[in-house]
């Protein structure tokens, strides 16, 4: 049965999430990714006519907190398990493009 | 020669933080100052197990502006997941809404320099969490402060309605007005709490043809004079570039721009090719949320006489100028002010020349609103009926709401005490104006006899009643006593 999802998308995939894979794992993921794929791909022989689409999969809804503030780790906490560190910062690669900013 | 016209097309996307107490998914304090990292937990770190729990505070305050922007609030609306790859927010998303957003299909009316105004259509509004913030250091490396990660952040998308900077400015001005009234969001600029992301390109017409330019976006921008600016500069930009290329809309030919502030100048940003392959999907962490009719109706009672609803009020009802009105509702607890002067009786034009001229001044001179001056609304009230009624000048009234607000003291009390009442008693100043006229025979023959030298002389007759009365005396009672003795 040919592959769902082939080497090109799996490079494309595993580059958005950063992550670096070696050739061998790129076979091995297509073959995997693939598999899932057709299996997820039994789902389609279900008739889902004039069912809603479900946002969640448990039966719940709204849940709230009140707004109250809770005390935070504070710096050196939060910064035990950073690989680097400078001052009170986190010390990160050089961002090189303009894309960060929510 | 080739007759080009063009029109300017912007569509604004304007990010808005929420002045909740606590962030948007977790319990650490949303506070701008704070120590770098000191306010971060572990769900703000994305660490393995943490469970985000929704701000219930945030979601009303973002139904709140919905309703505020006539927008449609679907009652279920839920959580999605957008991938975001940079160290601000570790755990490589934003929680944001993508498919079902909890506002839709609004508009915001914006005034016009032209007068009147004009309705500019929202797309949608959802909630989001904000990034933290990268510094760029001198050195190969940057820093990475997680404060500000998960605060709670409105997106609001409007059509692309606006065809001038001046309009743009607007909506952004407008906004800023109308999330201050509704308590929402403190949206100082200064600290970040606005920001602005245009979408501009323009029709041109040229030898009967027309033609789109290629979209640009201009990211981050967070002063409404960078935002105008940035605006006017995009549109000089374009039609140059169309003139010199000719390059046209295309799929996929939308740029992105920074905006060099000192220079004045938009520079193209170089995007990574999948920068906007954003793969959402469901956020398995947050349950959706919906809304009952109970719970919406009794976040829209919350809705107050929006700015701009108060601003024509006052020029209708009130027949104050469209500026003096705008000031009056620049701020929401100015305008609260003014409204419980005038519910005290006194008269709305007076009323506003009172706070604009005297009481703004002075609470900008102390960096506070006219509400933390120390005095009262019913104070103002009295002063204001006080010049009504001749007892005071409305010149010494502004001395008097001066020491009001030095001394805490009433008007009434100040008016003796500082000697400013006027004296209207006609018999008295009668007198006055008797000996006046004694004493200066040349004057008042200069006023009998017409001509030119007639009004600076009873400009100094009446110059010689106020000296004489220390300035106490009621121009207008003495002007129609000098009016009946020299006719
Ligand atoms: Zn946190």
């Amino acid at each position: 049965m040919a592959n769902k999802i082939d080497e090109v998308q799996v490079r494309r995939v595993a580059r958005l999430s950063r992550l670096d894979l070696t050739e061998a794992e790129v076979e091995e993921f297509t073959d995997q990714l693939s598999a899932i794929l057709d299996y997820v791909e039994k789902m389609n022989e279900l008739d889902t006519e004039g069912i809603e689409p479900l946002a969640h999969c448990l039966p719940i809804s709204n849940v709230f907190r009140d707004d109250c503030i809770v005390e935070s780790l504070g710096t050196e906490k939060t910064l035990a398990n950073a690989p680097q560190r400078d001052g009170e910062f986190f010390k990160v690669p050089k961002i090189l493009d303009e894309g960060s900013g929510a | 020669m080739t007759n080009v016209q063009y029109k300017v097309i912007v569509g604004l996307e304007i990010h808005v933080q929420l002045c909740t107490k606590s962030k948007m998914f977790c319990s650490c304090a949303v506070e701008f100052g704070a120590a770098p990292n000191s306010r971060v937990c572990p769900v703000c770190l994305g660490m393995p197990g943490v469970l985000p729990v929704m701000n219930r505070q945030a979601f009303e305050y973002a139904v709140l502006v919905g309703l505020a922007l006539d927008c449609r609030i679907p009652m279920f609306t839920k959580w999605d997941r957008k991938s975001y790859y940079y160290p601000d927010l570790p755990k490589n998303y934003q929680i944001s809404q993508y498919d079902l957003p909890l506002a839709a299909n609004g508009f915001l009316e914006i005034p016009l320099e032209s007068g009147g105004g004009k309705k500019i259509g929202i797309i949608r509004a959802h909630l989001e969490e904000d990034a933290g913030k990268n510094l760029h250091t001198a050195g190969n490396f940057s820093q990475v402060d997680l404060n500000r990660t998960g605060t709670p952040l409105l997106e609001i998308v409007t059509e692309p309605d606006m065809n001038s900077g001046a309009e743009v400015r607007a909506l952004a001005t407008e906004l800023q007005r109308i999330v201050r009234f509704l308590g929402v969001s403190e949206a100082d600029m200064q600290k970040g709490h606005m920001r602005f992301e245009p979408n501009i390109n323009l029709i041109i017409t040229k030898d009967g043809a027309e033609y789109r330019t290629p979209i640009a976006e201009i990211k981050n921008l967070n002063s409404f004079r960078a935002l105008e600016r940035s605006v006017n500069y995009e549109v000089r930009r374009q039609l140059d570039e169309f003139l010199e290329t000719g390059q046209v809309m295309e799929m996929g030919n939308k740029t992105t721009r920074g905006w060099d502030d000192e220079q004045e100048v938009s520079v193209l940003q170089r995007e990574k090719e999948e920068a906007h392959d954003y793969r959402y999907f469901p956020e398995p962490d947050l349950v959706p949320v919906e809304l009952t009719p109970e719970w919406l109706q009794q976040i829209r009672s919350r809705l107050c006489e929006l700015p701009l609803q108060k601003q024509m009020r006052y020029v209708e009802q009130y027949k104050l100028s469209d500026y003096d009105a705008g000031v009056l509702t620049a701020e929401l607890s100015t305008a609260e002010f003014f409204d419980e002067v005038v519910r005290d009786g006194a008269e709305p034009k007076r009323v506003c020349n009172l706070l604009t001229q005297t009481g703004l001044k002075i609470a900008n001179e102390k960096g506070c609103t006219i509400n933390n001056l120390g005095v009262t609304p019913e104070g103002i009230a009295h002063l204001a009926r006080m010049v009504e009624a001749d007892t005071v000048s409305s010149s010494s009234s502004v001395s008097i709401f001066e020491v009001m607000v030095e001394t805490g003291k009433g008007p009434e009390v100040l008016a003796e005490e500082l000697n400013l009442i006027q004296k209207s008693d006609a018999g008295e100043l009668e007198r006055i104006v008797d000996q006046v006229l004694a004493e200066n025979p040349g004057a008042v023959e200069d006023v009998t006899g017409g001509g030119k030298k007639s009004k600076k002389a009873r400009g100094f007759l009446l110059g010689q009643v106020m000296q004489k009365t220390r300035g106490q005396a009621n121009p207008k009672v003495v002007s129609d006593i000098l009016d009946k003795k020299l006719d």
